[in-house]
């Protein structure tokens, strides 16, 4: 038995290594995907296009949009000289930013009294705009208590005056400088093995049915389990070979730190390709030309991937979509590498997630072992 | 130039779309499951953060700041917790992504010093959704910190203090409550005409080839111009009614206020559908066996115009080498211009240099795939 399988492996690795498409799946999309992941998504915040109308021209309102601009949240990417001029420099999207200080704004900081600071922003990117909003709330409070002491100071007034004030001390967990790639490339380990594994299994297994190469498989001694574990093996050691190396240029070129166990991973990537192959399996049954196992997978593969929560977090997403996540096994794959690589649990705190995608993987597999075996005999 | 020969081509294209089920399905269910999968899945603003709470002062004030907490539809409370290592457990554990701590003597400094501190422990795993989740917390602290603590206070014998010298008067255009899906919904219009576009038509010819029809079809007096023409023109009907479809479903569905002209969408469309066939087409062109072809079209679209176009992640925000590839993005300018017209409310004038972007590229596409087809004629 072992023997045929071998002899199995031995024949789709050779035909892996002759087929040109094959090579072209396993290499463009995970580089490509790297660098895009890697450098292109990103939701900080730095260098927010902004345009600057100061109508007061006074040493307070200079000291206050050099507070922006020194922060590196802000970049003046415009002064202008009018309201219409500031309207313009939005409508047009050459700012995202508008800051408005008006005349007399230095008198009323002197007298004591609030003045105010106009803060226009193009809420397009709602994203962009809810934390350019929090920067400026920030800033401004930081100026408005320097000023205050300064002021109480010079009047030689006591310090009780100011209004009370609570801090807020932010301590980041897990990701301490707030950067995106720590949380993008780590997922991309999850997804392209995911993509990777799916597609290579379907079309491997319905290139068969459409050579006809199966009909010749079939009058071979090789028994239909035999047969499964022939085409699933390679795609097994080829995912867990995919994971392997993202995770190494993940280390090596990105600098994600990777704080918690190896095995961890290597546990939870055994179990998720367990649903991976099951799945790829279950497509290739339900086609019979390439050509729609593209299209299935595409429809498949499109939903897994947005609702497993790689961009954008499940808990925001309305209920009835967020208890179908429940099923999707990539949602708790990405649990356990994002666990893995940043914040350093083990299986004490992933069992859950672990269960979750052998239960699913068992009952893809299962489910799929059976279609196979049924549409070979 | 022969009309009636386009017509012919266009004709037996649309009865070969018919035919076809994997065309049908790309062309009516794609648009339907991509609009309510991304419509609903894809959505940045977050409410309800699982938070716990580690009240070490349990005093009247501690209370109160934490009830303005539980008040907030930012945060939802899921947890109190006695000791550092239990709060530690859970963010490990995922309960929670925030922990806020009051220490022992917060109203105790509050009352001598007149300043306190809080502590917000962050799980920045994701590190979007930790920068939103620290400006909320902010805000209500700032919130307690000058409604709440300045009566109480007052009561108390000491005396009110100076108003804050600074205000800070926001106001937000375009997308008045910086709804996410507002600003997710309009760039799937782009998203779904690329993918349906370019996925169609890079079956055409490719479809030719396969079935030996192509031979057929050279023999007859037909011209590349216009069996180009010809064999768009069914996917240029399909395109619009999708984009129709699509625009339909984000005003009437998902209630995306729509600002601008609706001639001013038309117009661009037509464009940008102009690139997006002219590519499937070219595609179609160079390679020669369907499941190749769609392969590559599914690449060249779906992953540049989800992450290079300014769909969700913003173009200005990545490093320049990076942004001087996202000009060679063809949906980055029509992106920009379905935003821009859904919510400004912008006109061709405004648009002048995204259009021109798309106008520039479409003059290319269409002679890089005239040329493309010409070439494999030999």
């Amino acid at each position: 038995m072992l023997e045929r399988i071998f002899a199995l492996l031995v024949k789709e690795f050779l035909q892996m290594k002759r087929d040109r498409t094959a090579r072209f799946r396993l290499l463009v999309p995970p580089i490509l995907q790297l660098i895009i992941f890697g450098y292109a998504a990103t939701f900080e915040v730095f260098g927010v296009s902004t345009v600057v109308l100061d109508q007061d021209h006074s040493q307070e309102s200079r000291q206050l949009l050099a507070c922006f601009t020194s922060s590196g949240r802000f970049q003046v990417a415009q002064v202008a000289d009018s309201r219409r001029e500031v309207r313009h420099a939005l409508d047009v999207g050459a700012a995202t930013l508008a800051l408005v200080i008006q005349p007399g704004f230095a008198q009323l900081l002197q007298k004591g009294q609030s003045a105010p600071l106009q803060v226009l922003v193009d809420g397009t990117n709602s994203n962009t705009a809810l934390i350019a909003l929090g920067y400026v709330g920030q800033i401004a409070s930081g100026y408005a208590q320097d000023y205050a002491s300064t002021l109480a100071q010079r009047r030689g007034l006591m310090q009780q005056q100011a209004p009370p004030q609570i801090t807020l001390e932010q301590r980041y967990w897990y990701n301490e400088n707030l950067n995106s790639r720590w949380f993008f490339v780590p997922g991309v380990v999850a997804t392209l093995t995911m993509f990777m594994v799916v597609n290579l299994t379907s079309f491997a297994i319905v290139r068969e049915r459409e050579v006809g190469t199966l009909e010749q498989i079939m009058v071979t001694p090789v028994r239909p389990l035999e047969f499964i574990l022939g085409k699933t093996v390679p795609f097994f050691l080829i995912g867990f070979t995919e994971v392997a190396l993202i995770t190494a240029v993940a280390l090596l070129w990105f600098q994600v730190p990777f704080r918690g166990s190896p095995l961890t991973m290597v546990l939870g990537a055994s179990l998720f390709l367990l649903s991976a192959l099951g799945l790829g399996i279950l497509v290739s049954t339900i086609c019979r030309t390439q050509q729609q196992a593209f299209a299935t997978n595409f429809f498949v593969l499109n939903p897994l991937f947005t609702l497993s929560g790689f961009a954008f977090p499940i808990s925001s997403m309305p209920q009835a979509l967020q208890w179908v996540t429940l099923i999707d096994p990539l949602r708790y794959f990405l649990i356990v590498v994002r666990g893995s690589f940043l914040k350093g649990i083990g299986v004490s705190y992933l069992w859950p997630q672990l269960a979750a995608m052998a239960a699913i993987g068992v009952v893809l597999l299962g489910l799929s072992a059976l279609r196979l075996q049924k549409s070979i005999d | 130039m022969n009309v009636r020969r386009i017509l012919a081509i266009a004709r037996k294209e649309l009865i070969q779309v018919r035919r076809d089920p994997r065309s049908l399905a790309i062309a009516l269910l794609l648009p339907l499951m991509q609009m309510f999968l991304l419509g609903y899945g894809i959505s940045l603003d977050i409410t309800n953060i699982p938070t716990c709470v580690y009240d070490q002062e349990a005093s009247q004030h501690s209370q109160a700041l934490l009830a303005r907490f539980k008040a907030s539809r930012y945060f939802g409370i899921v947890k109190s917790v006695w000791d550092y290592g239990a709060l530690r457990r859970a963010l490990d554990a995922g309960d929670c992504q925030l922990g806020i701590v009051v220490p022992w003597n917060f109203s105790l400094r509050l009352s001598t010093d007149g300043k306190s501190s809080v502590q917000a422990l962050v799980d920045a795993t994701n590190d979007n959704t930790a920068t939103l989740a620290a400006g909320y917390a902010q805000s209500v602290v700032s919130a307690y910190a000058a409604d709440d603590l300045e009566l109480r206070f007052t009561g108390t014998g000491r005396r009110l203090g100076a108003p804050q010298p600074l205000a800070v008067d926001s106001r937000v255009w375009f997308n008045e409550d910086l709804a996410s899906r507002d600003f997710i919904i309009p760039g799937l219009v782009a998203m779904i005409m690329a993918l349906v576009g370019a996925l169609l038509t890079s079956l055409t010819l490719s479809r030719e080839w396969e079935r030996g029809t192509m031979e057929l079809l050279i023999s007859t007096p037909v011209t590349s111009m216009e069996l180009m023409i010809g064999k768009l023109l069914p996917y240029f009907a399909i395109g619009m009614a999708d984009a129709a479809f699509c625009v339909a479903l984000a005003v009437g569905w998902f209630g995306v206020p729509f600002r601008g002209q609706l001639v001013t969408l038309f117009l661009t469309t037509l464009l940008f559908l102009a690139v997006v066939l002219g590519i499937g087409y070219a595609i179609s062109a160079a390679i020669r066996s369907q499941i190749g072809a769609s392969q590559v079209a599914l690449l060249l679209t779906m992953l540049p115009t989800a992450m290079l176009s300014g769909f969700s992640f913003p173009i200005d925000q990545m490093p320049a080498v990076i942004r001087a590839i996202t000009y060679v993005v063809y949906s980055r300018y029509y992106v920009t211009i379905v935003k821009a017209v859904f919510l400004k409310g912008s006109g061709l004038a405004q648009l002048a240099l995204p259009i021109a972007g798309l106008l520039i590229y479409a003059v290319v596409i269409t002679f890089v795939a005239a040329r493309a087809f010409r070439k494999s004629l030999g």
